[in-house]
């Protein structure tokens, strides 16, 4: 069991998961409703990478993310109503309702943005670590993928380029099996995610991706590597999502009954309850944060339904600072 | 006629083309899907907007290649195997992704003919699903063909109908230059008329699609659906338009063009894209050039603001040019004087 964690935080790590449970299944319900616009990757099932790797970082670091970007997005200190009012294309959303799901950011969190483009993270990690090591004060960078990026030609060229200029970013690399509808086994071609990295001169793990603490430590080492010897890294950590690919996905690729048996048994939430006992956390402490995660989620609902639409005089302004 | 979608207009070309001749294959993400899943269903999407169902049961996976999210590569798989004797047809998921692929499109495949004295033949095709409209924000909503357009060497082909789908994507296959032809998103489930057996439609003939002589409005894509609506109302009120859906933006139908503007003498242009370096801003520069002394009023330019493309719905809407727009730039330009 991880002893550098005090209560406070651990508490505070269960409470970010449950925060991205929630929104990601409310979200799916809302979905539902059709009220929200769009297409939108829910990131249920993978709570424990965003918030594992979360936990070692302040606002000063860096994140970049993907299009299955909630969690990372909460993880990270995202204000959850704007991001609420942001999906459902508020003018009080992150980003005024114009960049939706796929693009929620906030960079006085270090939250360098959601990104549409799959890998488009790994050139942009590695240049935020650039900036790093130029201010020269210990910060790092973290590029999210799924095993679906480490296919494209961009990231192969940032984990060069990262060992070539010694920087001091993390390629987090989430497997959750598929790509939208592709299996990771076959697109992978060598089916090892950690060996490729590790071929391009970089130490890469690999962990459970459904246990927090896994996660957390994991990560401790090669956090410890980036900010100490301002060296890249990869971590590879295996996990499943709970809903399709985006919302409608009909998920005929999965096996029937894959979903449920991924929840039942790759549950970062009851990993954390069967541990409780054990990290001298109460269950009716864990329960207390479950309600308060509710009530929030509720809250950031109504108050998204009650906002006032994206506006449009705001269309054409945030283009540039300044055109004149 | 047969009415069907302008999905599965496109998707009987390929039915139609890959069993007329085996050295056609397709590739990209998701093209059957399913690759490595744990349900065993090996086409478990048929192309993610569903384009290339069937494809794989009837043709196997040495012609329906599912690949990895690479798509510099994809295309150059299409690209390379097009130079050495098969015709390659890669889709790029949607057409945003062009620029992770632009240097096997815009350095290689657009080049090699021209580079080689006229030795190689590229008959590769690109199809991208492209365009607004359907809430997907600024990384997937983007037109692209005005970029694409702006490249020589390449053929720009946006059908704006399931008829013309069948006739331009069956060109398309069948020409021997690299073509990359541009899917409207919001079009596939759109419904129409789609004559049976083979139908060609030749690169570079626009489509008259209705006349007029009091304005001239030249169009592409889905916004000839917009411009329909346009000119409905205007009709209404007796003001009679031509109505050019140009097809391919590369080869242009100049000659078309030109006569409808010596017989209005005012146009408006309409186009998806942002104004700067737009197909609108093309056309007018040409009319402005080749076609001003015929010219009675400045050519409007209906286009997307110069910003990217917005999430919600409300700006969605406000973002991309309708029919309202279409219809009173046509009222402004005939009264023009
Ligand atoms: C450059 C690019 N190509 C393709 C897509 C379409 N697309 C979006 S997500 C996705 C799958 C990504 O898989 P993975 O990296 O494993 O992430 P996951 O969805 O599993 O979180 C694809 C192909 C895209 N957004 N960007
Ligand atoms: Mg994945």
């Amino acid at each position: 069991m991880n002893l550098q964690q005090s209560k406070d935080q651990l508490l505070g790590a269960y409470r970010q998961m449950k925060t991205i449970r929630e929104f990601e299944e409310r979200l799916h319900k809302e979905i539902m409703t059709g009220e929200i616009a769009g297409f939108t990757h829910l990131y249920a099932g993978q709570e424990a990478v965003a918030v594992g790797v979360c936990e070692h970082l302040d606002d000063k670091d860096l994140i970049v993310s993907t299009h299955r970007g909630h969690g990372h997005c909460i993880a990270k200190g995202c204000d959850v109503k704007g991001m609420m009012a942001e999906i459902y294309g508020r003018a009080t959303g992150l980003g005024k309702g114009k960049g939706g799901s796929m693009h929620i950011a906030d960079f006085e969190k270090g939250m360098l943005g959601a990104n549409g483009i799959v890998g488009a993270g790994g050139p942009l990690a590695t240049g935020a670590a650039l900036a790093a090591k130029l201010d020269g004060n210990k910060r790092v960078a973290i590029s999210f993928g799924g095993d679906g990026s480490v296919n494209q030609g961009a990231v192969f060229e940032a984990m060069n380029m990262a060992v070539v200029l010694d920087l001091p970013v993390i390629f987090v690399i989430e497997n959750n099996g598929y790509s939208e509808h592709t299996g990771a086994d076959y697109a992978v071609g060598s089916k090892d995610i950690a060996s490729r990295a590790a071929a391009f001169g970089m130490k890469s793990l690999q962990a459970d991706g459904c246990d927090y603490f896994s996660v957390y430590e994991t990560m401790a080492e090669l956090l410890d590597l980036a900010r100490e010897q301002g060296l890249p890294s990869l971590a590879e950590f295996k996990t499943t999502r709970y809903f399709g690919h985006f919302e409608g996905d009909p998920q005929n690729y999965r096996a029937k009954d894959e979903v449920a048996r991924h929840r039942a048994e790759m549950d970062c939430l009851k990993n954390f309850r069967n541990q409780a006992d054990d990290l001298n956390i109460a269950l009716a402490e864990l329960d207390d944060i479950d309600k308060q995660v509710l009530q929030l989620i509720d809250e950031a609902v109504e108050a998204a339904r009650a906002a006032p639409p994206a506006d449009r005089s705001e269309i054409t302004t945030d283009v540039y600072i300044n055109y004149a | 006629m047969p009415v069907k979608t302008y999905r599965e207009a496109l998707n009987d070309v390929l039915h139609a083309e890959m069993a007329r001749d085996e050295n056609i294959f397709i590739c990209g993400e998701d093209v059957s899907g399913g690759a490595g899943g744990s349900s065993g269903e090996r086409e478990a999407s048929g192309g993610i907007f569903g384009v290339s169902a069937g494809l794989l049961p009837k043709f196997g996976d040495l012609r329906v290649l599912d690949t990895p999210i690479s798509e510099n590569a994809i295309v150059g798989l299409a690209v390379g195997a097009s130079l050495a004797g098969k015709r390659g047809i890669a889709e790029i998921m949607f057409a945003d992704f062009l620029g992770l692929a632009l240097d096997q499109a815009m350095n290689q495949a657009a080049k090699f003919r021209y580079m080689s004295g006229g030795k190689a033949k590229c008959p590769v095709t690109i199809r991208v699903p492209y365009g607004a409209g359907m809430n997907m924000a600024a990384q997937h909503s983007q037109a692209m063909y005005q970029i694409m357009t702006s490249i020589p060497g390449l053929k720009i082909v946006m059908p704006s109908n399931p008829a013309d789908a069948k006739g331009l994507l069956t060109s398309a296959i069948r020409d021997d230059d690299p073509v990359i032809f541009f899917e409207h998103k919001a079009m596939y489930g759109r419904k129409g008329e789609v004559p049976e057996g083979e139908y060609i439609i030749p690169f570079g003939e626009a489509n008259l699609l209705c006349e007029g002589d009091q304005a001239s409005i030249i169009t592409i894509g889905r916004m000839v659906i917009f411009a329909e609506k346009a000119v409905a109302k205007l009709q209404a009120d007796n003001i009679q338009c031509d109505l050019i859906d140009l097809r391919t933006t590369s080869p242009l139908d100049e000659d078309m063009i030109l006569d409808s503007v010596e017989k209005t003498g005012r146009v408006v242009v309409v186009d998806e894209c942002p104004p700067r370096c737009s197909i609108a801003s093309d056309i007018a520069g040409f009319i402005a050039s080749y076609g001003f002394s015929s010219l009675k009023a400045p050519v409007a330019q209906i286009t997307a603001p110069h910003a990217p493309i917005p999430f919600a719905r409300e700006l969605e809407r406000a973002y991309v040019p309708g029919p309202d727009r279409i219809e009173e730039a046509v009222r402004k330009i005939i009264t023009y004087q």
